[in-house]
């Protein structure tokens, strides 16, 4: 069940900076490369979606066929050993309140 | 016998006969994880203590003369993707290496309801990404059938711990086939109910759209009893359905033949280059159920090819949103108190880049950015939105095909176990272990995996397990487990055993 890793890169490294910039994720050179290398492999092997004709098709982006679930806006008492648990997972936290550097500079 | 090798039947039978105590029955499976789990590997974190307690207070009911539910004291292992209150839950990930979650997944508070035995957390792919648990953050399972190969993935732990006697039952998680192959490889029983059968809830977050977590056991039996303690509505997973619970396993005890169903066979799902002995098993089965009853026709699912490369694209769309939770602030893997990384962080942008960059593995960062890339403004269209649409067509075959059939069957995977190592050097090479797998993730259908046979491959002496699937029509959970049932005790497969070396 071998596949070929197909050939030309569909993938620049100068493309997979920027996607990992956008999720967040530093990488350096030789991941760069590598993941270069291996993403591009695998969006050349789903490449074949574009044969399936969907011109008169919708999207399924739920299977199950249920529709929105609402409930009151209400609140609800919260278990103050489970919050302090909460707030133990954290790695910098002040009292009742998780702490984070400045996100305006 | 061993009373780690009873399956969950015929140890609740010896508990309520008292021809052994719960403490009895758990001592047994610790035995056995002690014995040979060090070259298994199926645990991450073993909960011995707190078993036994929990198996104290079933005897204590027991000899106080209470009734106890069928799972009532009966050791169970779980999932690591699974979250257990007060006990550690990694997801296989050095992200949540610390992790200790302040609630149960609504699974774990339902099957303590019923009396849960934790005999302790089981190792998977991390994040569940993979077919094989080799891509867990911490060491590999390795497959009790042949310890060089791989017990499948991703819930590897799970179904290896199940063939090696060392739980009675466990807990999984298929989101893309991840019950269905490791019960394959491993010569178990598999169950992905139907999506939305089982709440969600308390799940480390995989694909939304396909997360399904199910029962890996010994027999068909067991997988109806635990399927019928895990299912139902929840409050808390919106995506849950709302539908009376049948009685599983009192509906098996009846089956007696498969006269009036209709089996459909895809042709798509017997390809040029799968293993011939995996070919013959299951034409060798789909002959049998047709002694036993059934209408045997060939069907045809026209779309199934595309469904890998749908997967890959949907499944990493998700699985880029579900991880994007782990920023190194709330809770999980984080550089600021990482000794070895934090004077590298100055500010907030660098705490999430590197807390995500020494927190996750390889095959999370690469669909995490795979999925970021086809979310992403000028993308979707191409490949999301192309991918769902995609999916309805597979869908609809499946439809088509249930206008005339109660299931399918097929092959479980087109292999036996393959050699820990063997699809290192390619990511791809091992999405297409998924093949037979996906379609039924994709249209939420419930599908279960059953041994069917034994195939020696060219590169090994061991005897392989041969995994053989049933795929049914939405919630029809019962038809599924029926065939299989009814197959299985006519056939002698549950009774062979991995022989593992004597430490």
């Amino acid at each position: 069940m071998k596949s070929e890793i197909s050939g030309g890169q569909k993938l620049t490294q100068e493309q997979i900076r920027r996607i990992a910039d956008l999720a967040r994720i530093e990488i350096d050179e030789a991941e760069q490369e590598k993941y270069a290398l291996e993403m591009s492999a695998i969006l050349g092997y789903v490449e074949q979606l574009g044969e399936a004709d969907t011109k008169a098709v919708e999207p399924t982006t739920h299977i199950a066929g249920i529709n929105n679930i609402t409930r009151q806006d209400e609140a609800r008492p919260s278990d103050p050993d489970e919050r302090k648990k909460i707030i133990d997972c954290a790695p910098l936290a002040e009292g009742e309140y998780i702490k984070v550097k400045s996100v305006l500079q | 016998m061993p009373l780690n090798e009873f399956t969950i039947e015929e140890a609740h039978k010896g508990l309520i006969e008292k021809s052994f105590s719960a403490q009895e029955l758990a001592g047994a499976v610790f035995k056995r994880i002690k014995k040979i789990d060090g070259k298994v590997k199926a645990y991450i974190t073993v909960t011995e203590k707190e078993a036994l307690a929990q198996a104290a207070a079933v005897d204590r009911k027991i000899n106080s003369g209470q009734e106890i539910g069928l799972l009532e004291g009966i050791p169970c292992a779980v999932k690591d993707i699974i979250v257990t209150k007060g006990i550690l839950s990694t997801a296989a990930s050095n992200m949540l290496k610390n992790y200790i979650p302040p609630f149960d997944a609504t699974i774990i508070k339902k099957l303590k309801k019923e009396g849960l035995v934790m005999a302790g957390k089981v190792n998977l792919d991390a994040f569940a990404h993979g077919a094989s648990t080799e891509n867990s953050d911490f060491f590999t399972t390795h497959n009790p059938w042949d310890l060089e190969r791989v017990p499948g993935g991703s819930s590897g732990g799970s179904a290896a711990a199940v063939s090696a006697g060392e739980a009675i039952y466990s807990l999984g998680t298929d989101t893309g086939g991840s019950i269905r192959c490791p019960a394959s490889f491993c010569g178990t029983v598999g169950l992905k109910p139907t999506y939305g059968r089982v709440s969600r809830f308390g799940l480390i977050s995989m694909t939304s759209s396909t997360d399904c977590p199910g029962p890996i056991t010994k027999t068909v039996s067991d997988a109806a009893i635990v399927l019928g303690a895990i299912a139902g509505r929840d409050a808390y997973d919106s995506a849950s359905a709302d539908l009376k619970i049948e009685d599983y396993l009192g509906r098996l005890k009846k089956a007696e033949d498969l006269k009036g169903l209709k089996i459909g066979i895809p042709n798509e799902y017997f390809i040029s280059g799968m293993n011939p002995g995996v070919e013959k098993a299951v034409r060798g089965a789909i002959l049998f159920l047709e002694r036993l009853g059934a209408e045997i026709s060939g069907v045809s699912l026209p779309h199934t090819k595309y469904a890998v490369p749908a997967y890959y694209i949907i499944t990493p769309s998700e699985v880029s949103s579900n991880l994007s939770r782990y920023d190194g602030i709330k809770y999980g893997y984080s550089v600021i108190n990482d000794a070895l990384h934090k004077k590298e962080a100055d500010n907030l942008s660098h705490i999430y880049k590197k807390s995500r960059r020494y927190g996750f593995g390889a095959e999370a960062k690469r669909r995490i950015m795979l999925g970021t890339y086809a979310l992403s403004a000028g993308y979707y269209d191409a490949y999301y939105l192309k991918a769902q649409k995609v999916r309805t067509l597979i869908k609809q075959d499946f439809d088509k095909v249930f206008e005339n059939f109660d299931c399918l069957v097929a092959p479980t995977s087109p292999n036996v176990a393959f050699k820990i190592g063997a699809h290192k050097t390619n990511p791809l090479e091992m999405y297409l272990e998924d093949i037979f797998l996906s379609a039924a993730s994709l249209a939420g259908l419930p599908a279960i995996s059953i041994p069917c046979g034994f195939v020696r491959p060219d590169d090994g002496a061991a005897e392989l397990p041969v995994g053989l699937q049933i795929i049914g029509k939405h919630f029809d959970e019962a038809t599924v487990l029926k065939i299989a049932y009814v197959y299985e005790q006519n056939s002698e497969w549950k009774n062979k055993k991995p022989l593992l070396p004597d430490n």
